[in-house]
């Protein structure tokens, strides 16, 4: 074999390269913007909330009893104690507990003294630290390390607040609202956490403010929820800072009208260490903020710098989690809308595809704004400002700010039970008693115009008799007592069924 | 001769009563009557009656807020919408038919064979059996609260409770029977006939009974049937003392994230009624099941079947689609074992993200399954009709 001479290679390879720029650029090259002389919008610097008060989460007057629990002693058994309307105190001392609250109207409050904090400690081997499913829970002031599962995890409460929290390593969630409807979740610190530090999982009108995530996987994630505002917060060294996106498969399919305002997203350069298969284990170290499938989704006057990959990610399902399918999980980013942000330094190292796609623009920094796949409607106030990628179909942002919007929580609490006493008895006379009674009958127990008649005009009767049975009639088995049913239901359902007329 | 006198005129009224009887029921065909009560005008117990002949249904999660479509959540969370609006003769024609064996090919299996009330709605069998011991498929799942599910099967290739019967009633291995065959069979039954005159009063009298009416009628009756007053729905509605220790130590595993449970099995149905790949084993020798892959035409479903709701599950052991695990035990162990570690060599199955390794312990494993008894409710249980109109004997 004869030697190629060494001009002929470097000649060769400037072709090649040529020719590789020309591609690149034909293809995926993009229009130079006029720029849009448009005044700065920031006319305000913060927005105060008059609702946010130390009240219990409902906003109404605090009327309950106070329990405190001192070192040494349960948190669980003080919720065992309490009714709706009354305040848990804490104080200083490690607990090494999994609190569950399946009541309404609790609220568990740390007491600090002299910076010793009231600290819920799971030892790595206890699964949640907080597990409610109650209505109007408030918890705050609280430490929680070293727990498997969740620091604090709710599942469908309503009007919920989660605030002045300081979460170490809770396992896979650090503050996990799932299927409530409004609620607040700020102040609080939170760091290494294998997910997300704080996610907001299928619910609605959730506030997440001015909190601090930092070495986490992710930092703040909406998922599947609507109507989410966060704002203020200081999402740093996480895999990835802010996220708002769809995940298929799951019972609730949409996210949709979430405002990122106002928040540090600062070098989030941390390896993945999420867990193999997860969500977000597929997140690129060096995301800033990443808006996947999410709609209706307002970025605004964020700080976001020093993000390894990107400033900021818009994806479409199909790139952004190509495995998973879901014929009823709609996959495209539609009316992202981009205002005013501070966005520098973002881009030194990317990885993966986003690497190999700059290449083809001869540049080896990631962008301020990477958008990649389907998607409409979409618009950046200022694009020629940032370094962008694939935001051609992008128009001129139609919004300036967003000042108008304080909060996405309700203006009131969601009323905690729509149901009125004849109601109340109606559902529990078929729900439950129809199994055994029924008009002009037998079923297993006596007919219900026979218990009208014994009872007459004295609900209180059946309310005595269903609380503990006394076998009265040979013929009929004997009726399991029905102590379980609340006092307000046995009333309703002795009323109701005196009243039945068939 | 007096003596006979006496006994004729004795006799005469006895014959002449005789005759006129005889002359009374030669008039009626001697075809199989039996002696089916009227249907029910009274809706089954979960339901109220309402002033259009509708049974609606009540139960105390009809006090909470719907905050989703789907009705999933926590404890205090609206279940989703059910199919109701029946009439309670609709729903005890249904009962009727579901319960006779006549509607098969060979009049030996009936609706309750695989869905046998006294074993949860099921059948207490690894996988099911058709017409002459067919061996299925799969398991015959619970019906337990079927109505408020919005896709049927283990696949999900159904969307109605009306084309899903449509498959074990028609298939050759299952029920075997033809759609002519079963009008023709219903068709000539007097008792159905009147009963279906009954449930149905709009139609023209002499029309034939439809294969729709049929399918309507089961429908009705399969969606009556609800489970909605366990010891877990006493401890949810906010009655402590309905779960023990260890039951409550279960349901706190059974919610945690650890666990993760609860976000597939979600309450109020313990379904989230999504489809999921967990990578179950298949029973010794079988090829792997494509599950929902098949009807979806969709490669990232290979593997995976609908999440199947948890009530009643301590009544229809053994578990999953073709009932590998024998045991509730069993059953947790495998979620516990690790990411795929059972998926078939050669399979690059896209395993579901909850399934994991939580590393749970054998104390925490008991107490799951102390949980999963809690949602043991049979208190609305069908009753078993005491006669059938075909006058065949009920044969499960």
């Amino acid at each position: 074999m004869k030697k190629k001479s060494p001009f002929l290679k470097i000649l060769g390879s400037i072709v090649l390269l040529g020719i590789g720029v020309f591609i690149g650029k034909s293809f995926f090259g993009q229009d130079n913007v006029e720029t849009v002389p448009i005044p700065s919008t920031i006319k305000y610097r913060n927005i105060g909330l008059k609702n946010d008060t130390t009240q219990v989460a409902s906003n109404r007057e605090f009327t309950g009893k106070i329990i405190e629990v001192r070192k040494g002693s349960s948190i669980q058994d003080a919720v065992k104690e309490a009714n709706p309307g009354d305040l848990i105190r804490v104080y200083p001392g490690t607990y090494s507990e999994n609190v569950y609250i399946d009541k309404d109207d609790i609220s568990l409050q740390g007491v600090v003294i002299k910076g010793e904090w009231p600290t819920l400690d799971g030892k790595k081997e206890i699964n949640d630290a907080f597990l409610y499913s109650g209505n109007g829970i408030l918890i705050e002031n609280f430490k929680i390390i070293n727990y498997k599962g969740n620091g604090i995890m709710g599942q469908a409460g309503n009007n919920f607040i989660i605030r002045n929290n300081w979460i170490i390593d809770t396992g896979v969630y650090g503050i996990f609202p799932q299927y409530g409807k409004n609620g607040l979740v700020e102040h609080n610190v939170l760091s290494k956490i294998a997910d997300a530090a704080i996610y907001i999982g299928m619910c609605d009108n959730v506030d997440v403010r001015h909190n601090e995530v930092f070495d986490n996987v992710a930092g703040i994630e909406i998922e599947n929820s609507r109507h989410c505002l966060v704002e203020n917060n200081y999402a740093h060294n996480n895999t990835g800072g802010l996220l708002a996106f769809v995940t298929p498969g799951l019972p609730i399919k949409t996210t949709f009208d979430v405002i990122l305002r106002n928040n540090f997203v600062v070098n989030n350069n941390h390896e993945n260490f999420g867990a193999p298969g997860s969500t977000v284990s597929g997140i690129p170290s060096g995301t800033g903020i990443l808006i996947m499938a999410a709609d209706d989704v307002i970025v605004e006057n964020n700080i976001i710098t020093g993000n390894n990959n990107t400033g900021i990610t818009i994806v479409d399902l199909a790139t952004g989690a190509p495995k998973a399918n879901d014929p009823n999980s709609e996959g495209n980013p539609d009316r992202v809308v981009i205002l005013d942000n501070i966005m520098f330094n973002n881009g030194n190292d990317p990885t993966g595809e986003i690497k190999a796609i700059m290449l083809t623009q001869m540049d080896t920094k990631g962008p301020d704004i990477f958008a990649y796949g389907g998607g409409t409607g979409s618009t950046i106030r200022d694009k020629n400002k940032f370094r962008t990628f694939g935001l051609d179909g992008y128009g001129v942002a139609q919004i300036t700010d967003t000042e108008d919007i304080a909060t996405m929580m309700t203006p009131s609490p969601v009323p905690p039970r729509s149901v009125s006493k004849e109601e109340l008895g109606e559902l529990t006379y078929y729900g439950v008693c129809a199994g055994c009674h029924a008009f002009g009958t037998r079923l297993i127990g006596p007919p219900t115009e026979i218990l009208q008649a014994i009872h007459h005009d004295n609900p209180q009767g059946i309310v005595d008799y269903i609380t503990a049975p006394k076998n009265l009639r040979e013929d009929y088995p004997e009726m399991p007592p029905q102590n379980y049913l609340s006092e307000e239901a046995k009333m309703a359902v002795a009323e109701y069924i005196l009243a039945l007329k068939h | 001769m007096i003596k006979s006198k006496v006994i004729l005129k004795a006799i005469l009224p006895v014959v002449i009563l005789g005759i006129l009887a005889l002359a009374f029921f030669a008039g009626q065909r001697p075809s199989s009557y039996y002696p089916v009560p009227l249907l029910k005008s009274s809706c089954p117990p979960g339901f109220k009656l309402n002033e259009n002949n509708e049974c609606i249904a009540k139960n105390l999660y009809s006090q909470y807020p719907t905050t989703n479509k789907a009705g999933v959540g926590g404890l205090k969370s609206a279940l989703p919408e059910i199919r109701d609006g029946f009439s309670p003769q609709e729903i005890d024609l249904g009962r009727y038919l579901f319960f006779d064996p006549v509607l098969s090919a060979d009049q030996t299996v009936s609706c309750a064979s695989c869905h046998d009330p006294n074993k949860g709605l099921s059948d207490g069998l690894a996988v099911s059996r058709g017409i002459d011991n067919n061996k299925l498929k799969r398991a015959a799942p619970s019906l337990y609260n079927v109505g408020y599910l919005k896709k049927l099967f283990w696949d999900g290739r159904a969307s109605t409770l009306e084309e899903q019967m449509l498959e074990p009633l028609f298939s050759e291995i299952e029920m075997g029977n033809t759609p002519e065959n079963l009008l023709r069979t219903i068709n000539d039954i007097e008792n159905y006939k009147k009963l279906f005159a009954e449930a149905y009063p709009n139609r023209l009298k002499d029309e034939p009974i439809l294969l729709k009416e049929i399918t309507n009628a089961i429908a009705a009756f399969q969606s009556s049937l609800v489970s909605l007053n366990s010891k877990y729905d006493q401890y949810a509605h906010g009655y402590d003392g309905a779960l023990n220790k260890n039951e409550i130590e279960g349901l706190n595993i059974f919610r945690s994230f650890v666990a993760r449970c609860a976000e597939c099995h979600t309450p109020p149905l313990f379904t989230n009624q999504q489809f999921a790949v967990i990578g179950t084993p298949e029973p010794d020798g079988l090829p792997i099941d494509p599950g929902a892959e098949i009807p979806f035409n969709d490669k990232s479903l290979r593997g995976a079947f609908k999440v199947p709701s948890l009530r009643n599950i301590a009544q229809t052991a053994p578990y999953m689609h073709s009932g590998r695990f024998k045991t509730l035990r069993e059953t947790v162990q495998f979620y516990t074992d690790g990411r795929g570690h059972a998926a078939p060599d050669g399979e690059n199955l896209l395993i579901h993200w909850h399934i994991w390794e939580p590393n749970l312990t054998d104390y925490e494993l008991d107490r799951l399954v102390d949980f999963l008894k809690t949602l043991t409710d049979e208190s609305f249980k069908p009753k078993v009709p005491e006669v059938l109109p075909s006058g065949l004997h009920i044969s499960s």
